[in-house]
């Protein structure tokens, strides 16, 4: 390794630490992106859908950026507040598990995809931003944006866009179909039964 | 304790008017209709297309998909002019000139390794972009999932294709038969996930199609619907 590439290398780990210590919302998601990309790109296993690798990868570089209780609550809805924190954590834990195994299929895709930052309009002061990207691979660009909130941790991730469909909105009829027919414990009993049977 | 107050009171000012409810006043018509293509696609168009994509060699299925899409790029040029969109039309038309010169007749996509990227407009979002509303949500046989907006611009893009070009009816019989294959075979790995994420194979699909054409309609930057909007104070104030 030649000194020109070690010292590049100094100041790439420098710019991108720098991005991390101001915590720009844009600068999360493009590292948080660009992190997923490169382990998947450098681990035959995860590409070829190993679900268990896939949540551990999703539970140490995703997780850490995501308000998923936020999340949850709102796909729920009103219902949510009538929940028991009991009730409350299993939904959480069955939604993770239905959206990993999603996210494991949508990963067995990338190749040779990155993903690019659109512009932002956002003030300093906003404490809920909207970030857009693009992922470029083969094909037509796929629309892939995100909802954060400014929390005391750092910006956390709250709602994802694919191809122009939020995922809380998309999920808030899906749940109350269930919580309609059979309460809380029923929209609980559906998810477990689902993600049961997709691991079989 | 104090973290599920303040959560619960968050979410309830996010979903006091939520639940978006669907325009699907033919929902059971509809459900019929979903289930009928369901079963079809699981008997022929998907086997067909698995069939397809393990007989094909990927460059063959990739040229055949650029075939139909340089076909349909001359369509979203005239669809982006209709909607007055000049600087994307002009892009539209170079590629579809440089894919139909360059790239053998549209079997390569060479205009997108030089930088024109492919932007799709069919005509159900020209009538978008010029205001008409999206109407009810509608399921036909077949074609599946659409709108009245949708219904109405269908027959026009559909008489832009290739088998719509060729007199002889054998040929374009073909011709359909092999877009129809190359788009389910393109569509295969999504609804594989379809299958495991959906509760309601129905509703998801319907909430998705209506909310991806909205947001196509406005070239990916929607405004915000009332059911949209988040609590002013985020549950995220609360500890974790």
């Amino acid at each position: 390794m030649s000194l020109q590439r070690v010292l590049s290398g100094v100041v790439i780990a420098f710019a991108s630490a720098a991005a991390v210590a101001q915590t720009a919302p844009d600068a999360l998601i493009r590292q948080v992106s660009t992190e997923v990309i490169e382990t998947i790109k450098a681990d035959k296993s995860l590409q070829s859908g190993d679900v268990g690798k896939i949540v551990t990868l999703v539970d140490t570089k995703v997780m850490p950026h995501v308000n998923f209780q936020r999340m949850t609550a709102s796909a729920v809805g009103r219902n949510w507040r009538t929940a028991t924190p009991e009730q409350q954590k299993r939904l959480q834990e069955e939604f993770k598990t239905l959206l990993v195994r999603t996210y494991a299929g949508a990963l067995t895709q990338v190749k040779d995809q990155t993903v690019q930052l659109r512009p932002m309009r956002a003030a300093a002061e906003d404490t809920e931003v909207v970030v857009r990207t693009e992922v470029k691979g083969k094909g037509d660009p796929i629309q892939l944006d995100y909802r954060l909130e400014k929390a005391d941790g750092g910006w956390k991730i709250y709602d994802v866009n694919v191809l122009g469909v939020w995922l809380v909105e998309q999920y808030r009829n899906q749940f109350a179909q269930d919580i309609n027919a059979g309460g809380i414990d029923g929209l609980i009993a559906k998810l477990a039964e689902r993600n049961k049977g997709a691991k079989s | 304790m104090k973290s599920s107050i303040v959560i619960a009171v968050a979410a309830s000012c996010a979903v006091g008017s939520a639940q978006a409810q669907p325009n699907d006043p033919l929902e059971p018509f509809n459900r019929a209709i979903f289930s009928f293509n369901d079963a079809l696609d699981r008997a022929v168009l998907a086997p067909v297309a698995r069939g397809y994509q393990a007989v094909v060699p990927e460059l063959a299925r990739q040229g055949v998909s650029n075939f139909f899409g340089n076909f349909g790029d001359g369509w979203s040029a005239i669809n982006q002019l209709l909607q007055g969109k000049g600087e994307a039309a002009a892009t539209m038309t170079m590629r579809v000139a440089t894919n139909t010169l360059f790239g053998i007749g549209g079997l390569f996509d060479v205009a997108s390794d030089l930088g024109m990227e492919r932007q799709s407009e069919d005509f159900g979002q020209t009538l978008g972009w010029w205001g008409m509303p999206a109407g009810p949500y509608v399921v036909w046989p077949l074609f599946g999932p659409s709108t009245v907006r949708d219904s109405l611009g269908r027959p026009l893009d559909m008489a832009w294709s290739p088998s719509a070009a060729v007199n002889d009816s054998t040929v374009g019989v073909s011709l359909s038969v092999l877009s129809l294959v190359d788009t389910r075979a393109n569509l295969l790995s999504a609804t594989r996930v379809l299958d495991d994420i959906a509760l309601d194979k129905y509703s998801f699909v319907r909430d998705a199609y209506v909310a991806r054409r909205r947001n196509l309609v406005y070239d990916g930057n929607p405004p915000e619907l009332p059911e949209d909007r988040e609590p002013a104070t985020p549950p995220a104030a609360a500890p974790k």
